[in-house]
């Protein structure tokens, strides 16, 4: 929904693509997967190919990452087709963590639970203690956001320690997916207030995810921390306009919450 | 890169207020990291010295956006003496300068600016510049333009804004151009209800259509305070009295040339359309203006 509409430039089309995914040549292969995802293709060819594009072993890199297998796990997040579900679970275990990472964040986007015991299992198998500077084992972050969306409040007890974890990210949303599963707003507001904290970390790029954080789960509480950001407007805007979103089915249109109108006051300001 | 608060920004601080304009430029130019070159250019932009315009000019062409965003700020609360300046770095062919000049004279709403941020609002490709360029059109100083030069203006700002509102593929610029509008219907409520219900109309419209829905949201706001102010019947009128004292320096070299490039506008519309906008009255206009002076 955040993503613009953008022009299709390009000289693809559906059949092409479906052609483009089967034929020899990798380069080709792998741009159809991510036009497929890209435009939204809807359609149940191209969904079975990227399903089976999941299992390609042709494309190697020399690290041993699969590049169609990635695109592939992140064209059908956008494809919005549970029939992926069972597959993309499966690619949880592929070896290469770009893959793993693609088919979490999928995963969120097409809402199935069934993958919950999968992803609360990639949690608590992990060595949290073993991690050296910014490389993990798993993907983390996704792994926690997409418990928090699909609203898994029975791995809240696997997502407790990840508050302490040391990689900041990592930390942060793992409050971004409690904030999501706390039911009672006391508690919900607490983990939003982790947030608000890492707002005024020194770090810019870790500034800028937690922006998107609270956009996501739209904390109200966060607005003023929000404008206030040493980040660029445009990221605050996106980040507001999340906050604001969340508001307005607390009221009947065209009524407007007084938070709405706080949001708005905010974002007035930071065009 | 380095970004700040508005509050850190405008606050002064005594340490430089204590340093020479010649020292505070001396610290820009022999600034030897990314970081130094930020601090000395926020300490230049405030201490608010028209002398320190032509460096802050300078180091909007710094590839450093810590820097660029502090001489914004401080070319913008230097306000209309920095204006030439800007329009003269308008001609050089530096985009990044060039964008960064354009939230300048957007923030400083100063008319010189006005036909500038009518061509990119309308016009260029990177959306976070046209967002500022709608935002400049709604914070235009209205109230410096002579009464017969205002009616065009406004004219025309209205045209883009109801156009980006509509045509825009950006939500924030949509929802800036929504911001616009309604500052420029509560400007133009007394002189021009035609123009107030025109907006309100079309806000209505963009009600049902708009399909983001922040940008709907605003839209609901904005005619929230449209209709508020007609039915309390309180004009803007009394704000532009009340900002009266704070008169336009422009010369009527400027006003002529803003209303030859309004005319120019019109022209280039006319040559698109004959049926709209007819050019004379404009030509009459620009005889009243010489005239007066």
């Amino acid at each position: 929904m955040s993503e613009p509409e953008l022009p299709d430039d390009n000289q693809l089309t559906l059949e092409q693509a479906l052609i483009n995914l089967q034929c020899e040549d990798l380069g080709l292969r792998i741009y159809a997967a991510w036009w497929l995802g890209r435009f939204r293709v809807k359609d149940a060819r191209a969904i079975a190919l990227l399903i089976e594009a999941l299992d390609d072993e042709a494309d190697r890199t020399e690290a041993g990452g699969y590049p169609l297998r990635r695109n592939a796990a992140r064209a059908l997040g956008k494809l919005n087709d549970r029939s992926a579900v069972p597959a993309l679970i499966k690619s949880l275990d592929c070896d290469d963590f770009y893959v793993r990472e693609a088919a979490a964040q999928s995963l969120e986007m097409l809402g199935d639970l069934a993958c919950v015991l999968k992803l609360v299992e990639m949690l608590s198998n992990s060595t949290t203690s073993t991690i050296s500077g910014a490389e993990t084992e798993q993907p983390f972050d996704s792994i926690l956001e997409a418990l928090g969306t699909l609203g898994a409040v029975e791995s809240i007890p696997h997502i407790l320690p990840f508050l302490d974890y040391p990689i900041p990210r990592i930390k942060y949303a793992a409050a971004r997916a409690m904030y999501q599963l706390s039911a009672e707003t006391e508690i919900a507001a607490e983990y939003g207030d982790i947030l608000i904290k890492a707002l005024s970390n020194n770090d810019l790029q870790l500034r800028r995810t937690v922006l998107s954080d609270l956009g996501a789960i739209g904390y109200l509480g966060a607005a003023e921390a929000i404008s206030n950001t040493m980040a660029e407007n445009s990221l605050k805007l996106i980040s507001l306009k999340g906050v604001l979103e969340k508001q307005i089915p607390l009221a009947t249109p065209p009524n407007l919450t007084e938070g709405a109108v706080r949001v708005m006051a905010l974002m007035d300001d930071l065009l | 890169m380095i970004y700040c608060k508005v509050e850190e920004r405008q606050a002064p601080l005594i340490l430089y207020r204590s340093m020479s304009l010649s020292q505070l430029v001396k610290a820009v130019e022999e600034a030897d990291s990314s970081r130094k070159l930020f601090e000395a250019v926020q300490n230049l932009a405030n201490a608010r010295l028209e002398g320190a315009i032509p460096t802050l000019i300078e180091a909007l062409s710094y590839n450093n956006p810590g820097a660029a965003v502090a001489a914004v700020d401080g070319l913008t609360l230097l306000g209309n003496p920095a204006v030439p300046a800007l329009l003269e770095l308008l001609d050089m062919h530096n985009y990044t300068a060039r964008s960064w000049a354009i939230r300048a004279l957007a923030e400083i709403g100063d008319p010189r600016g006005l036909v500038t941020l009518l061509g990119v609002a309308t016009a260029d490709f990177a959306f976070s510049v046209r967002r500022a360029a709608v935002k400049g059109l709604g914070l235009m100083k209205w109230h410096w333009f002579p009464d017969e030069l205002r009616e065009i203006a406004q004219e025309e700002a209205l045209e883009a804004l109801l156009f980006v509102a509509q045509q825009d593929d950006e939500w924030v610029v949509r929802y800036a151009a929504v911001v616009g509008l309604q500052a420029l219907s509560l400007t133009i409520a007394d002189t021009y209800p035609q123009w107030r219900s025109q907006i309100q109309e079309y806000l209505d419209q963009m009600a049902n259509s708009e399909e983001n829905l922040a940008v709907r949201a605003r839209v609901w706001l904005a005619l929230q305070h449209i209709q508020q102010n007609i039915s309390k019947n309180i004009h803007t009128s009394s704000g532009i009295a009340a900002i009266a004292e704070n008169k336009s320096s422009l010369t009527t070299d400027d006003w002529q040339g803003i209303l030859n490039q309004l005319y120019e506008i019109k022209r280039q519309e006319r040559a698109k359309n004959l049926e709209e906008g007819d050019p004379r009255r404009f030509q009459k206009l620009a005889l009243e203006i010489q005239n007066k002076s």
